[in-house]
């Protein structure tokens, strides 16, 4: 695997050069010479006005991999609760399984979490693979990669899905490592390629000014983590059946060299305003300090952080560590909720980086609706509440808007 | 007691802008840094050499020569020693092949008891190498590490879940991931740069000095292979007003922040 | 004269940018408001080795370069200017002239500790009827035994009240004019040594600027720096030195500004279009980039001649001049293209305007400057 130049073609236009985000090529006598830094990652390939670029198959040692087959999601549950995102890859795993013809795989570990088995079947798995042991009732990396990978040796999948939460990225690169094949992290967006069954992984790099589309081609299984909350998840099947195989793996305390000794929940120190992925802002348009009240419960079912508008935080309305703009933090999350904040250039200038921006305010002709993706003129305290009564009921709030299309 | 730190050199993504015709990477004029995280797992293994005696602290990178400032960097910080394996045979390594190459690299250096990594490179964001490098050398892990203790011949750390933590222990030797939680990184001192340009303290390798894997590392030893990148569509900022009764307003917005995923 | 910076100089910029960045640009305004002498950053800078750049390690300093002492200046001047000062005259007026002029004992002594950051310097010159007429100085000091008695009042004097050790100009005799002046290493703690009025300014307001008293203050005759009748060739040798650390306080906030000034005329909108697409507004922009330019070019040269042991007498006095010159002219024009909100508070503009106004008077007026420059060019 190389991206190579093709030296009677090469223009020397410099068109690569720009393109490649890796600094990796640079030109040699009016002619494109690529470097060590290359990933082969194939940015320069589409942009090059020539055609003078282009990259180069090689045979790989790697396994025999026909012997491979079926589609596996990892099941995550902590303390007997499945997270969300084992339903999620159960509905991505479901799509890739009926696309390759091949039987969907939950694989559950825990102890005395039979319940968890039944209901991942009725998530859409045909199979559900339980090793219950005491020692696996809480995660530890040697624990869970010893029952995992013997698994995978034994049964030989062609995918394995995991979630790329803290565990699953602390899981799935152990087992890859073990097992020796590849694994792309945080996908974003899975397909595959009927024509050779190839994985197709895609995600977001350079944090997230990239997007690379990924695939393993000679080792098997083709692993991924995947963000959570993207995918859709399954839909439950009441009377859905399936086989759930439940094992009793060999473990001893003695697999267990990093243990945990206690587990602790809450208490997370508060998120800062400049990492948050999304943002519930406050202004002048609260009309008084309990509008933050407000504010925090819109936050709250959002998973976000409050921020507030220098105006705010001069009337002493709210600590000025939430204060966005010029003189406050500097923020750019995926999304920015500007409640009665009209966007004076010095909030602005801590804001309009952010991915998507929706504004509410009662005034039609206020500047914050400048910079917004989504606009809502109206009075804040009727609305915000109905945003979080529809976030409680989201799911009928999209199915009722697929009945009415 | 020997700690080795891995860390990589990256482009500060921060800085990183997208031509807004071209819809293509602005690479000029970005600063290569000290990946974030690997400078809480720097400033970690010098804290503990602060406090105990007899602590020695390598630090070890994979990439261009130019990477040497990265090194000379973290020895500006403290750091005792560092090695750079650069090599045109372990370019383009993926997760897997660059944690198989560092290891060949620590098992160069033969003693350790502990090593630290960043969590995540924020180039890439894959969490991977670390883990990775544990399973190569056989040694147990803990990923997230938001608090350490050392106590004897254990170390006792807090791992970050995303609605809490696990407190887990393990005996030495063990790799550790820093999330920036565990610490507030020093800057390099102002003596320590004109001494770290000067001495022969960033010693550079080659994959065959270290007796790398020859068929393991490098764009043709990686599993994964990247087939595509793209820029993500830039959006433009195009108001949508959302017209109708409070509910249906507050209906329409949950509709289009989900069709985004975000929500 | 390259036009690259070392490897080494780039990586002190990178961290002095960091350090302005984190540490000292979020309390500048506050401490600018208040009047309150940022000791705590004063400390963390010790900690880096940031307070003695220029000096070798066997003195406690950093082993580095005039040059990276130039840019740590500026970057941090960049920020808070008050900042810059408190380095430049440790640096350049406490710590300089010890380097230069002291015994191997009084370096140990002194140069030590303030090279390493443990101790704080400043430098007394000044005095109500001796400013720019530095010679008319009125502090006497006589021998008396194994010490000098010291009497008289300096004022102005920048880090008065915070420095732990201080060099102090003063007359021990007076028939020789300024061939009668001599420089002492004085102590905080010397009997008799006390501080007086401490200045309200109008920018630097960091930064402590305090009367001196010397009532009877005994001084060991071990710490008369240089030989009695050398006080004068010492304090202008000094003030040569202090000006390029100067000029990097001028060329900072000039800086500062501008980078500030070009960020909001792109977001600032008037007319549905920004600032910055006014063909009027951008050629200041352009001249201002210029003149910045030309301002580095001139410092970081006074600091290469100096650093290469060539003569910097008047390069100092040029990059001075003109920087300061600059910073005064920038900072006017940046005030002004923030319109009303730049007459505010709420944006660092307005600080940096005051702030530059010290850059055209202390250790030499444009002035001074001028007459040194001449007296070089027409001797």
């Amino acid at each position: 695997m190389a991206v190579k130049v093709i030296d009677e073609k090469c223009i020397g236009c410099g068109a690569c050069i720009r393109s490649c985000p890796f600094d990796a090529i640079e030109i040699v006598n009016n002619i494109a010479v690529i470097g060590d830094k290359c990933t082969a990652c194939g940015a320069c390939i589409d942009v090059c006005p020539v055609e003078a670029i282009f990259k180069e198959e090689e045979e790989k040692k790697g396994v025999d991999i026909s012997e491979y087959e079926g589609v596996w999601v990892f099941a995550e549950q902590r303390e007997g609760n499945l997270l969300n995102i084992a339903t999620e890859l159960l509905g991505e795993g479901r799509k890739i399984a009926d696309k390759l013809g091949v039987e969907l795989t939950a694989i559950l570990l825990g102890h005395k979490v039979d319940p968890l088995a039944d209901n991942l079947i009725k998530y859409g798995a045909d199979r559900v693979i339980y090793a219950d042991h005491e020692l696996l009732n809480t995660y530890t990396t040697d624990a869970y990669t010893k029952v995992i990978c013997e698994l995978i040796k034994e049964r030989k999948p062609e995918i394995m899905l995991l979630g790329a939460t803290n565990i699953g990225r602390d899981l799935a690169p152990r087992i890859s490592a073990r097992i020796h094949t590849g694994l792309t992290a945080d996908c974003t967006r899975l397909d595959v390629d009927l024509e050779n069954r190839r994985l197709m992984q895609t995600r977001p790099a350079f944090g997230g000014n990239l997007m690379a589309t990924i695939v393993t081609p000679n080792h098997r299984p083709q692993m991924a983590t995947v963000r959570p909350g993207v995918m859709e998840r399954a839909p439950y099947e009441e009377g859905r059946e399936g086989i759930v195989e439940k094992v009793t793996p060999d473990l001893t305390e003695a697999d267990i060299r990093a243990k945990v000794l206690e587990t602790v929940k809450g208490g997370k120190p508060q998120v800062k305003l400049e990492e948050a992925k999304i943002i519930v802002s406050g202004g002048r348009g609260l009309g008084n300090p309990e509008g933050f009240k407000l504010i925090e419960q819109l936050a709250e079912k959002l998973g976000a952080v409050v921020g507030a508008s220098r105006a705010t935080v001069d009337a002493g309305w709210i600590d000025h560590a939430h204060q966005v703009g010029q003189t406050g933090k500097t923020v750019r999350p995926d999304l920015y909720i500007a409640c009665g904040i009209s966007g004076a250039i010095q909030h602005l200038a801590g804001m309009k980086e952010s991915k998507c921006i929706v504004a509410i305010n009662k005034d039609k002709n206020a500047p914050i609706f400048d910079v917004a993706d989504y606009g809502i003129v109206g009075d804040l305290y009727e609305i915000i509440p109905e945003i979080i009564s529809a976030l409680e009921n989201v799911e009928d709030v999209l199915e009722a808007v697929k009945l009415n299309a | 007691m020997n700690i080795i730190v891995c860390v990589k050199q990256v482009p500060d993504t921060n800085e990183v802008k997208i031509d807004p015709v071209k819809g293509t990477l602005i690479r000029e004029g970005v600063p290569s840094i000290i990946n974030p995280d690997d400078r809480n797992a720097l400033e970690e293994a010098l804290r503990i050499k602060d406090s105990m005696e007899d602590v020695k602290v390598t630090v070890v990178s994979m990439g261009p020569p130019q990477a040497e400032v990265a090194l000379v960097e973290a020895i500006a910080m403290g750091a005792d020693e560092a090695i750079l394996l650069t090599d045109r045979a372990v370019a383009g390594s993926d997760t897997w092949a660059t944690s198989t190459a560092l290891s060949a690299v620590i098992k160069y250096i033969g003693d350790f008891d502990i090593i630290f990594c960043g969590r995540q490179a924020i180039d890439g964001d894959t969490a991977q190498v670390g883990p990775q490098i544990a399973e190569h050398l056989g040694i147990p892990q803990i990923t997230y590490v938001e608090e350490l203790k050392i106590q004897g011949n254990k170390v006792v750390a807090k791992r970050a879940l995303e609605d809490g933590y696990f407190l887990v222990e393990a005996e030495m030797p063990v790799l550790l991931t820093a999330v920036k939680e565990l610490n507030e990184p020093r800057y390099p001192s102002i003596k320590g740069i004109f001494e770290g340009f000067k001495g022969d303290k960033v010693k550079m390798v080659s994959a065959k000095d270290v007796n790398c894997d020859m068929d393991n590392v490098g764009l043709d030893g990686s599993p994964t292979n990247v087939i595509k990148s793209f820029t993500p569509p830039t959006k433009s900022r195009d108001l949508e007003m959302l017209e109708g009764t409070p509910a249906e307003q507050a209906r329409k917005l949950i509709v289009r922040l989900r069709e985004e995923n975000l929500v | 004269m390259g036009f690259e910076l070392t490897r080494e100089q780039e990586m002190v910029r990178d961290v002095m940018r960091k350090f302005a960045e984190n540490e000292v640009k979020p309390i500048a305004a506050e401490i600018d408001e208040s009047g309150r002498f940022p000791m705590e950053n004063v400390k963390k800078m010790a900690r880096y080795n940031m307070l003695g750049i220029p000096f070798p390690v066997e003195y406690g300093g950093a082993g580095g370069d005039d040059l990276s002492y130039v840019i740590a200046v500026e970057e941090l001047s960049k920020v808070c200017a008050s900042t810059g000062v408190i380095l430049s005259a440790h640096t350049s007026l406490a710590c300089w002239p010890i380097y230069h002029f002291g015994t191997e004992e009084q370096k140990q002594k002194y140069l030590v500790p303030l090279a390493k950051g443990e101790k704080l310097g400043a430098f007394g010159l000044t005095e109500s009827n001796a400013g720019t007429d530095a010679a008319a100085q009125q502090t006497t000091a006589v021998l008396d035994g194994d010490n000098y008695i010291l009497n008289g009042t300096k004022i102005f004097i920048t880090n008065g009240g915070q420095a732990d050790v201080y060099i102090i100009f003063a007359m021990t005799d007076k028939s020789k004019g300024h061939r009668g002046i001599s420089a002492f290493i004085v102590e905080k703690d010397f009997p008799g040594f006390s501080i007086g009025k401490i200045e309200d300014k109008m920018g630097i307001r960091a930064s402590a600027t305090a009367e001196l008293i010397f009532d009877d203050c005994v001084v060991p005759k071990e710490n008369l720096l240089g030989k009695e009748g050398e006080g004068f060739k010492i304090a202008m040798a000094t003030l040569d030195g202090g000006r390029i650390g100067i000029a990097a306080q001028a060329l900072g906030i000039a800086e500062g500004a501008f980078e500030e000034t070009v960020k909001y005329v792109k977001e600032r909108e008037q007319f549905g279009r920004p600032l910055a697409k006014f063909q009027g507004l951008q050629w200041m922009i352009a001249d201002m980039a210029t003149a910045i330019e030309a301002a580095k070019l001139l410092v970081y040269k006074a600091a290469i001649c100096k650093q290469k042991g060539l003569p910097y007498s008047k390069e100092a006095a040029m990059a001075k001049l003109y920087a300061s010159q600059t910073a005064m002219d920038v900072t006017t024009k940046c005030v002004q293209l923030h319109g009303g909100y730049g007459f505010t508070k709420d944006y660092p503009v307005e600080r940096m305007m005051r702030d530059a106004k010290i850059t055209e008077i202390y250790e030499g007026t444009s002035q001074v400057q001028q007459m040194v420059i001449a007296a070089n060019i027409l001797r």
